[in-house]
């Protein structure tokens, strides 16, 4: 029988695996490190940041001791950068471009003076932005993830009023319900999003879903526009029988429950866990069932460790968590026994010239007592498309021009659910920003 | 393996690096420890007449540079607050204990003859080597016309010297203070007054910060400061340019010199026995990392030195000092060009930013391919090194020189000299 259960670690042993694995820099390393910064002209790091934060300017203000001056340069650019800096794979956006990356293999770490500079600015309890002079417009946003959320504020900011609607009980999109907890204690989603409501002119309502409760119609008659910042909505299927037996989870699922159950001790995780998927969702699903108290945890991918979108970061940091990463399998049957998983049966996998990838024919199985999908997520179109038919989509998501504008006038769209987007905090962030701006044009107009 | 022991003045000690008088040679134990960890010898922190002065609590302040400590550091400690008796027994005693280390006694008394010729005749006692006159500490004692007060006027030095020479069978080695216009001048004095020898530079007046909170220098007592006697790393240029006038000023006639300002390991060390010193003294970095910096020291220097081919620090000693000159005797024929590696070149871009907006406009921006691409413009770049200084990578831009088939010609020759010899 399948083994599955909670408690297998004690609570401190949880407290301690789920706790802060970037403990912030002090004052004096903060310093040093910020000092390490050759201060570029033309920085490729700022260029490699999608929300174009000025990196030099603001790690130039922590060497001098201008830290308000250091979050302000951040905050400008990124609303959300506190959740950005623990959050955002910088070994592929700045700290990758950094300069002494090139030189020294140890590029300036960005991501944690960024988390110094603005931890300073919410530990202050200010709110460094004023409003514009009331315009009187109304803005409708769906969604309360960084997308939403990063629109909001900068309307608020242009002297909006942004009314935000929100399908889950909490708002901060994946930043509460999916980031790994080691990258955001402290409740610090919550805190964040209570930082960026403080602007004011913003108000949430939390559960209420696009197509359920309210209708992309009406936000259009009622608002002078709307801007759709919903995420993903459902999970890609693997296609295989038995999928939804005993023992089988989505990934994104499983992160959201852990997210919200204050005792860990209360979850049940498998003796033997597989992962299948290749990306962030699966390295954290991976490490969190491994800092449970799971015994053996795979991530079984279909293709070689370069072709996984998880950072080569990433899958050291599950690496040295003791999860194991088999590469060139790729599921062909759930095992079960007694109505439970009990394994899964892989395929051995090549790549052919054509870069196509075949099955060999070979197979092992991997035994089993709860199994993680993470491959992917699908945007689910239903509560726009249904509702307002005209809402163009573009591979699977909303289509928008260059000015995060969707086929329907007045409504704007950003984020994981716009076609393009590369499924980042910091993109989302930057979609809400120059929609926010984009909306505020055509509200000039109109 | 290079021979490090040197005859300084008479004073003989089995390597070049002392310590120079200040806190960490303040007292016997201090001393011994420093000799246990291998120094080659120590100049006693500056005996004074009883009763002893009294210091005040909160006596050092520090520059900080990115996170690196006491780059500079600065102090208002005044001469020993012991008494003169039990500096003299102990001095005796180290001596006795440690014959083949030179132990020489800083002093400082007043401005008359009677207490300086009473003073020498108590250390001439203790069997000490020798005496280095203290005439250059800017702060605390010159306000009482000692110290720095007496350094700043060549008279005086002068006049001191040549008592201490007439009271004194030691060898005599007067202690100059950068605060004056001209260094030539105080040791041009002290070589009148018969000295065996010069040291320095003594510590530069200053303030090394403010802290803006209480709004007072510091070091910071009870609320307020006074300048203070800076040393440290940073002050080594300083002494550097100052040991190097007095070594070229034939008026100085190559009276022998011990160098002291910001001498932190073996290759600072070689720097000012290139600059012509036969010693060099160190107080910050001991202050800052304990004595065990000397065994740095020692082996550094004798590996150069072995690498090089010198046998003794002779060898070497003074032979950078031919080829220190007056501006007007540069070559104006040279020409350098910078030149960028472009395979080191990690495109921080500093070389241009500082070349466009502080100099001459020498280095282009592009992107080649999309990566970023730095240039020289040979015809616009006046080989001003700046590109290469700011530069983060080691060799990355050198300078080249172009050969322009020109001959030696100084500005004296040049006939762009409104007053040159070629002009007229």
């Amino acid at each position: 029988m399948s083994d599955i259960a909670a408690g297998r670690l004690s609570g401190e042993e949880l407290a301690e695996n789920f706790a802060d694995i970037h403990p912030p820099l002090d004052a004096r390393t903060a310093h040093i490190e910020a000092s390490r910064c050759y201060f570029c002209y033309d920085a490729p790091c700022m260029e490699a940041c999608p929300t174009g934060i000025d990196i030099p300017s603001f790690i130039r203000k922590i060497a001098t001791g201008n830290v308000r001056g250091s979050a302000i340069d951040i905050l400008e650019e990124n609303i959300m950068g506190g959740a950005c800096a623990r959050v955002c794979p910088t070994e592929v956006l700045c700290e990758g471009a950094c300069v002494r990356t090139a030189q020294e293999g140890k590029p300036v770490t960005i991501g944690a003076l960024q988390r110094f500079a603005t931890d300073d600015m919410m530990a202050r309890g200010e709110q460094p932005f004023e409003r514009a002079d009331a315009t009187g417009r109304k803005v409708a946003i769906i969604g309360a993830g960084p997308a939403g959320l990063a629109a909001a504020h900068r309307l608020a900011q242009l002297g909006h009023e942004c009314e935000v609607f929100e399908a889950l009980p909490k708002s901060g999109g994946l930043n509460e319900y999916g980031i790994a907890d080691y990258k955001v204690v402290d409740d610090f989603a919550q805190k964040e999003v209570r930082f960026i409501l403080g602007i004011g002119g913003i108000t949430v309502q939390n559960g209420k879903a696009l197509g359920r409760d309210i209708q992309l119609g009406d936000l259009r008659n009622r608002y002078d526009a709307v801007f759709i910042g919903g995420g993903l909505g459902a999970v890609q299927a693997l296609g295989l029988e038995g999928e939804r037996i005993e023992g089988v989870f989505n990934a994104v699922d499983y992160i959201a429950d852990l997210r919200q159950t204050k005792d860990k001790g209360t979850l049940a995780i498998g003796r033997r866990v597989v992962v299948i998927g290749g990306g962030s969702t699966a390295i954290d699903i991976a490490v969190k069932s491994k800092r449970l108290g799971a015994e053996d945890v795979t991530i079984v991918y279909r293709r070689g460790a370069e072709a996984m979108s998880a950072t080569a970061k990433e899958q050291e940091f599950a690496q040295v968590n003791g999860v194991k990463i088999k590469h060139w399998m790729r599921p062909a049957a759930i095992l079960s026994d007694g109505g439970a998983v009990s394994g899964i049966e892989f395929e051995y996998t090549k790549q052919g010239a054509d870069g196509k990838l075949t099955g060999t024919g070979e197979k092992a199985r991997l035994a089993a007592d709860m199994v993680f999908k993470a491959i992917g997520q699908v945007f689910v179109p239903d509560p726009v498309s249904g509702t307002a038919a005209q809402l163009e989509l573009k591979n699977g998501r909303i289509a928008v021009d260059d000015s995060y504008a969707t086929s329907l006038e007045g409504v704007y769209a950003g984020g994981d659910c716009i076609d393009g987007n590369i499924g980042l905090t910091v993109a989302a962030v930057q979609d809400g920003k120059l929609a926010a701006h984009a909306i505020n044009d055509y509200l000039a107009k109109k | 393996m290079a021979d490090l022991s040197y005859n300084f003045a008479g004073i003989k000690s089995p390597n070049p690096f002392w310590l120079a008088s200040a806190p960490p040679t303040d007292k016997e134990y201090n001393v011994v420890r420093a000799f246990e960890a291998g120094w080659g010898g120590v100049v006693w922190k500056t005996l004074g007449e009883d009763p002893p002065v009294v210091n005040v609590s909160s006596r050092y302040g520090a520059v900080q540079l990115n996170g690196q400590r006491m780059m500079g550091f600065s102090n208002i400690e005044l001469i020993t607050d012991r008494p003169l008796d039990v500096n003299l027994q102990e001095i005796a005693r180290v001596k006795k204990n440690w014959p083949d280390r030179a132990v020489v006694v800083s002093l400082m008394v007043p401005c008359e003859e009677e207490p300086w010729r009473k003073i020498l005749k108590k250390v001439e006692d203790t069997g000490a080597d020798g005496v280095e006159l203290n005439f250059g500490c800017p702060h605390g004692m010159s306000e009482r016309g000692m110290g720095s007060a007496v350094g700043q006027v060549p008279e005086y030095v002068e006049m001191v010297t040549r008592w201490c020479k007439e009271h004194s069978d030691m060898p005599v080695i007067v202690k100059l203070t950068p605060n004056i216009t001209d260094i030539r001048t105080a040791a041009r004095a002290a070589v009148r007054g018969g000295a065996d020898a010069v040291s320095l530079i003594n510590t530069i007046n200053s303030i090394v910060s403010v802290d803006l909170d209480q709004m007072a220098p510091t070091p910071i007592v009870d609320g307020k400061g006074a300048h203070a006697g800076y040393c440290g790393p940073a002050v080594k240029p300083i002494a550097l340019n100052m040991v190097a006038e007095i070594a070229r000023d034939p008026e100085c006639k190559g009276i022998p010199v011990s160098g002291i300002g910001g001498i932190a390991n073996w290759r600072d060390g070689a720097e000012f026995m290139a600059l012509g010193c036969g010693t060099v003294q160190v107080c910050t970095a001991a202050m800052h990392y304990g004595f065990r910096i000397v065994d740095d020291m020692i082996t550094g220097l004798s590996n150069w030195m072995d690498e090089k081919g010198y046998k003794s620090i002779d060898d070497f000693r003074s032979m950078a000092v031919p080829n220190v000159a007056n501006w007007n005797e540069l070559n104006m024929n040279y020409d350098i060009k910078a030149l960028i590696n472009q395979d080191l070149c990690i495109k921080c871009g500093l070389c241009h930013i500082a070349c466009e907006d502080t100099s001459h406009q020498a280095i282009t921006t592009a992107r080649v391919d999309g990566a970023r691409r730095y240039e020289v413009i040979d015809k616009e770049c006046v080989g001003c090194n700046l590109c290469m200084l700011a530069c983060p990578v080691d060799d990355c831009i050198t300078m080249v020189e172009v050969d322009n088939g020109k001959p030696y010609m100084n500005w004296n020759q040049d006939p762009r000299n409104p007053f040159s010899t070629a002009a007229e």
